[in-house]
């Protein structure tokens, strides 16, 4: 039980932060949705009531079902592939091989790099022109032999984003790595030495142990990725700029408010996006409250 | 060991902790100010204090030519003013993008610059006139004689109601055909003067395996749309869709977008993987024939150590011949500015002879004003110099004169959704739609 005294010391300490969490989360958050309602068009502030016409223009946008889409295929791509080849690396690392401390970092570090310059990178590799100015990674193909690799990248229609889902699945498998490292780590020996006993082949033991005790990393990965890939904007800008055919929510928001002027329907899709993260995101963070809370 | 790493984490944290905090307390009583909006007006009050006043000039020139004319031109604001302030509000970004939103937000809150760039005609016009932010200039263009000195047909672009808006400081021109010379002489293909001559010199061209046609990303493909727009249906007509008087769902409109369908298959297949540059670079390696692009090309073209008529050749798009497709930085007297004495003190620096000329050689443009002294200027300047003296002047859609922003992004939209499903008929339509969501069609 703690004394009164301290009880009130730990609120004032805490409520700068509580309030400051308030303001500039919550109190913007209704503000946008207020926004998002309005007929805000123009530089000037307007609140007219619009009701939910903004969502319902946006639902009827063909742009926006561009959006849904890349951000559907995009979010597939890269939570699959970020969480297939970092559990490949986990366990590879988890061999005990010479150097792992090496490797370790070596495949943590892409995460340490903004989208920025991952972007400027990963557009000079994959680079679509053909012909004498063909570059990066499709000269490389060209030169191994491999020419059936080579391909338009992210200016394939239609599946040209999951082109830049490539270059961020290369910046997040490390840190994918090390969830499922650690995870792998925190599995007592014993079950695996039990299992061997059994006669288990190595293939059992992970299929039938180690997978199903990592639950919990493959699903805190995935909504760490989920919710990443929602909010893609700067990887894409850096690769393609603004180009329709690989456009998401958080481009045509950007596009649609600040070039475009319409507030109105920039806030909509921000009120969106926030739903859409939400509802993977609660879920999960009652589920640790509660898990922290009977420990 | 690990316990030193853990007491300097916590001291960092604690910090970090305590400076969030303190941020936060002092934010609470202007919670939309933009990061940049700090600093200047502590700059201009230190300036207030040393008497004369202050022009706070807000722009995205921060690089290269443009940083070094704007340069230039303060140098002759402070040789006129010498004690007038200037103070430099740029924010990088290119073409303005990073500018825009930062300014959108000063002037949310009620915290103008003095004048700011922007994009002469309806960018400057729908945005901000309808927002009451700009006062008109009128006053300005008698008193300085500005009226005699730039083309009639630019000023009904930069006004709305009779009234004039913006000083443009130079003039860009949107309608050039840039092209290789050599690769056109080696394909026996003539400069075209129409769409036609164009389609059948490019169609000799694809034969003989050179890339017809040069082209970038997005917004490369709707400045190429305009040029058409202006090439197939002609100045009064391509004026008539910016005020309403030409139906976007004409027939007339119709076979411009068919036109546009058409150049695009000329085009390279990597383009949208390619900046303007990249694409502007393929006509002077010999790669493409053709590039249309702005004459800030022109600029990047001598950057490359290329010479003009040897390496590169230009004329205007095809159709568009005596045409004057242009696009101006110009800058805006504030309402409410905080030292509008000093503003337009400014403003009558960005018009005159002495500002412009010491600006525009060195941005790599030419001068608002017709009065300019040819002689500082390099070979295709001189030409597009001759040409704004004497040809119909129209606007660029692209870079803001004839749309306002609202439009011009909805018609970005529709032509990006043209360029994946090739759809005419809903291009059209969609471009209906837009003049009636945002343009004056009703």
């Amino acid at each position: 039980m703690l004394r009164d005294k301290d009880r009130f010391l730990n609120i004032l300490l805490i409520s700068p932060s509580i309030l400051a969490v308030f303001i500039f989360v919550y109190v913007f958050i209704g503000w946008s949705v207020r926004v998002s309602l309005s007929k805000w068009k123009g530089l000037n502030p307007d609140y007219t009531w619009n009701g939910i016409q903004n969502y319902l223009e946006l639902f009827a946008d063909p742009r926006f079902h561009v959006d849904i889409r890349n951000t559907l295929i995009f979010t597939g791509v890269f939570v699959f592939g970020s969480i297939f080849l970092g559990f490949i690396l986990a366990v590879m690392l988890d061999q005990g091989l010479k150097g792992e401390g090496f490797f370790r970092s070596l495949f943590l570090f892409p995460m340490a790099i903004s989208y920025i310059v991952t972007g400027v990178v990963w557009r000079w590799l994959m680079n679509p022109a053909t012909g004498s100015r063909t570059s990066g990674l499709n000269l490389l193909f060209t030169n191994l032999g491999l020419d059936s690799l080579v391909n338009a990248w992210h200016t394939t229609p239609t599946w040209g984003i999951a082109a830049i889902a490539l270059a961020a699945i290369w910046q997040m498998s490390g840190y994918t790595m090390v969830l499922y490292l650690a995870g792998l780590r925190a599995i007592p020996q014993e079950l695996k030495e039990a299992a061997q006993i059994d006669g288990a082949s190595r293939l059992q033991i992970y299929r039938y142990i180690m997978i199903p005790l990592l639950s919990p990393v493959t699903l805190s990965a995935l909504i760490i990725l989920g919710h990443m890939s929602l909010k893609v904007f700067d990887l894409i800008i850096a690769i393609a700029g603004k180009q329709l055919p690989l456009d998401v929510p958080a481009i045509y928001m950007w596009q649609i408010t600040f070039d475009g002027l319409f507030y109105g329907k920039g806030a909509a899709i921000g009120i969106l996006l926030l739903i859409s993260v939400a509802v993977l995101i609660i879920p999960y963070i009652r589920h640790t409250l509660k898990t922290e809370a009977q420990q | 060991m690990n316990k030193k790493l853990f007491a300097l984490l916590s001291i960092l944290v604690i910090a970090s902790m305590s400076l969030a905090a303190c941020g936060g307390g002092a934010a609470t009583e202007a919670p939309v100010a933009a990061p940049a909006a700090t600093e200047a007006p502590a700059a201009a009050e230190a300036s207030v204090a040393s008497m004369g006043g202050a022009v706070e000039v807000f722009s995205w020139w921060t690089g290269g030519g443009e940083a070094a004319g704007l340069e230039a031109m303060q140098g002759v604001f402070a040789a006129a003013n010498p004690d007038i302030e200037f103070i430099n509000a740029a924010v990088a970004g290119g073409a303005g993008t990073n500018a825009r939103a930062v300014l959108a937000t000063r002037l949310q809150a009620g915290d103008p610059p003095d004048s700011w760039q922007g994009h002469a005609g309806q960018e400057l016009i729908g945005t901000y006139v309808a927002g009451g932010q700009i006062e008109p200039l009128n006053d300005l263009y008698e008193a300085e004689g500005w009226l005699a000195v730039m083309p009639e047909t630019l000023i009904p672009l930069i006004s709305q109601d009779g009234n004039i808006f913006s000083v443009p400081v130079n003039i860009h021109r949107a309608n050039v055909l840039w092209y290789n010379p050599a690769v056109l002489e080696a394909n026996g293909v003539e400069v075209p003067a129409s769409m036609e001559e164009w389609f059948a010199a490019m169609d000799t061209l694809k034969a003989a395996g050179v890339i017809p046609l040069a082209l970038g990303e997005q917004w490369t493909k709707l400045h190429l749309f305009e040029t058409v727009l202006l090439g197939t249906l002609g100045a009064d007509a391509y004026n008539g869709l910016w005020d309403g008087s030409t139906d976007w769902g004409s027939p007339e409109v119709k076979t411009a977008l068919e036109n546009y369908a058409k150049v695009l298959t000329y085009a390279n297949s990597d383009s949208a993987s390619l900046s303007w540059q990249d694409a502007a670079q393929l006509v002077v390696n010999g790669d493409a024939a053709f590039n249309v692009m702005g004459d800030w090309a022109e600029g990047y073209f001598r950057e490359l150590g290329k010479a003009p008529k040897t390496d590169y050749g230009w004329a205007a798009t095809p159709g568009s011949n005596g045409v004057f497709q242009f696009l101006s930085d110009s800058f805006v007297l504030a309402v409410g500015a905080p030292d509008p004495e000093a503003a337009t003190a400014w403003l009558t620096i960005a018009g005159s002879k002495e500002g412009q000329e010491a600006f525009n050689p060195i941005k790599g443009s030419i001068c608002a004003r017709t009065d300019c002294d040819k002689a500082l200027f390099g070979e295709y300047l001189q030409s597009a110099m001759d040409d704004w003296s004497s040809n119909v002047v129209v606007g660029s859609l692209t870079h803001g004169v004839v749309a306002n922003d609202s439009w011009k992004t909805e018609i970005d939209t529709a032509l990006g959704l043209f360029l994946a499903n090739n759809a005419v008929d809903g291009f059209q339509s969609a471009l209906v739609a837009a003049c009636a969501s945002s343009g004056p069609c009703k």
